[in-house]
């Protein structure tokens, strides 16, 4: 289940130790080893600055003198933040060249593209197919490699994963890669951290990190259930995982909810596959029903906030791009959630 | 080694802290839980609720003046009791009602109904 409201954003930007300072994996541990040295200098710079203030001020005599004259200038105005910032520049890069390596055998290939205001998954087979497409959250074998593909639909995003990877642009019409990779099994949040517009700050994502094996189930499944072909008429969902909840006997019917689900023109702009719902325009709801989080990484999921983003998502996440649809019934969101709950 | 005499001090302060009880008290520490489940099940993204300022959704009236009505949803009578029954599992205290059941614990539904009481007293 959700830890909560904001959940992806908060995850990745609140916590003891702070995401920077508790890498799970070891791209993410040469960004905490380049924070710490960097957090060590400031003090250092900031400890020297204050020094010098209290020799101006109080120092005796020569001292001031001293620091007052053009070699001081010389020395640490110039030599000194040359020589600091170009070696930190040269071992910086050195550091964290790992993250950004091509693809070198068989690592495991997802495609992130950013979009106004939220994230379009699609994992890639070897050859580069896309064999299941997802959205706002990211899911990682135990231990392995992954490459991301990043991309975007519209203005620059920038993908950050603080407890796993370091921060990487998302540059319209170019492709940048970044490695993530886990080291512990968990959840961790990302955000958008690059501002890109109206709800740029509810623009989040979740990733939870599998054991290897489990990690290979849970992709087959999906690639299956993906791969299902169009079947007019019935309910779409995995076979069986349209039950009606023994605890709400016939309130609340999926199979309505998908007719409303068609008619309503959801289907335009939302793909459900294995049905005519093929649009592209939001996020993918295939496996909706077991999303961790909804709105991009901002709600948790359950019947509730389900009913509430597709009422009023305007109120939830102003200037997003899903209208509001307040003049659908109670008992109509009731039956398109339930539909929804059942995608897996 | 100073980190870990920080950190041991404050479990030790953590530890100390008497657990959790039942009681059905209103009191501040039950409202300032009841806060804390109310934006972790996220109820604002149906309902306007004093103190919570993200999200303030349009699905459902506003918790704005709820101190004051007569009886919940219309229907129940406003005691603490029922509120809790009705922010856990509405359709079962009301029957008809829209309100969906929500993930809440039966104590969590408790505190909920605490921090909804207290809502205008600060
Ligand atoms: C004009 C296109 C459009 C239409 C029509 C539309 N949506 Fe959306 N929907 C979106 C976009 C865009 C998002 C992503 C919003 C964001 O997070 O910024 C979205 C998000 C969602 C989400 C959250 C998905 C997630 O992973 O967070 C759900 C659920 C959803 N829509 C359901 C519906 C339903 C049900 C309908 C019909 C009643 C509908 N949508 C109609 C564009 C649309
Ligand atoms: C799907 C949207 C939705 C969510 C999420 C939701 N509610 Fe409601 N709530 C409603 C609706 C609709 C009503 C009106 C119900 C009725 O009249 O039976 C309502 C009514 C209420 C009322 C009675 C208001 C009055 O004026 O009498 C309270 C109190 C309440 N909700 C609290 C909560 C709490 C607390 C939560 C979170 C645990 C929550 N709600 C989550 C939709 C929602
Ligand atoms: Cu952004």
């Amino acid at each position: 289940m959700n830890k909560g409201a904001a959940s992806g954003i908060m995850e990745a930007l609140w916590g003891w130790p702070p995401p920077v300072f508790d890498p799970a994996g070891p791209y993410a541990s040469s960004v905490t080893t380049l924070a710490w040295v960097l957090l060590a200098l400031g003090v250092a710079v900031t400890g020297i600055v204050i020094a010098a203030l209290y020799v101006a001020i109080k120092g005796p005599e020569r001292w001031r003198k001293k620091l007052g004259g053009e070699k001081a200038v010389w020395i640490g105005g110039i030599a000194f933040p040359a020589v600091v910032l170009t070696g930190l520049l040269i071992w910086g890069l050195a550091l964290t060249a790992s993250l950004t390596e091509p693809i070198r055998g068989r690592e495991a290939r997802v495609r992130v593209t950013g979009e106004m205001w939220w994230f379009r998954v699609e994992y890639l087979d070897p050859a580069g197919r896309v064999i299941v497409r997802d959205a706002n959250e990211l899911h990682l074998p135990l231990d392995r490699p992954v490459v991301l593909e990043l991309r975007s639909a519209d203005v620059v995003h920038s993908i950050w994963i603080p407890h796993l990877s370091g921060k990487m642009d998302m540059v319209p019409g170019r492709i940048n890669q970044l490695r993530v990779e886990a080291s512990r099994t968990g959840r961790f949040g990302g955000v958008c951290a690059e501002y890109c517009g109206g709800p740029h700050a509810l623009m989040g994502f979740v990733t939870q990190v599998h054991e290897a094996a489990d990690y290979d189930r849970w992709l087959a499944a999906r690639a299956a259930r993906q791969a299902q072909p169009v079947a007019a008429g019935a309910t779409p969902g995995r076979p069986g995982a349209v039950v009606r909840d023994p605890a709400e006997p016939q309130r609340y019917d999926p199979a309505l909810g998908w007719t409303l689900f068609r008619d309503t023109g959801c289907a335009a702009c939302h793909r459900i596959a294995g049905t005519e719902a093929n649009g592209l325009a939001g996020p993918d709801l295939t496996h909706v029903g077991s999303r961790l989080s909804l709105g991009a990484g901002i709600l948790p999921n359950h019947r509730g906030t389900m009913i509430g983003w597709i009422a009023d998502s305007q109120s939830i996440k102003p200037g997003n791009r899903m209208p509001s649809y307040d003049r659908l019934s109670a008992e109509e969101l009731g039956h398109i959630a339930a539909f929804l709950e059942a995608q897996k | 080694m100073q980190q870990v005499a920080v950190a041991a001090a404050l479990l030790t302060v953590v530890a100390c802290k008497p657990p959790p009880d039942d009681r059905t008290s209103l009191s501040a520490d039950a409202a300032e839980r009841g806060k804390a489940v109310i934006e972790r099940v996220s109820c604002g993204s149906c309902h306007a609720i004093p103190g919570i300022d993200w999200p303030r959704g349009g699905a459902a009236p506003s918790l704005e003046d709820f101190d004051d009505v007569g009886l919940i949803a219309g229907a129940l009578p406003n005691t603490p009791g029922n509120l809790a029954a009705f922010v856990r599992d509405a359709p079962a205290a009301k029957p008809g009602s829209t309100m969906p059941p929500m993930p809440i614990t039966a104590a969590e539904a408790e505190d909920v109904a605490a921090y909804l009481y207290g809502m205008n007293d600060e």
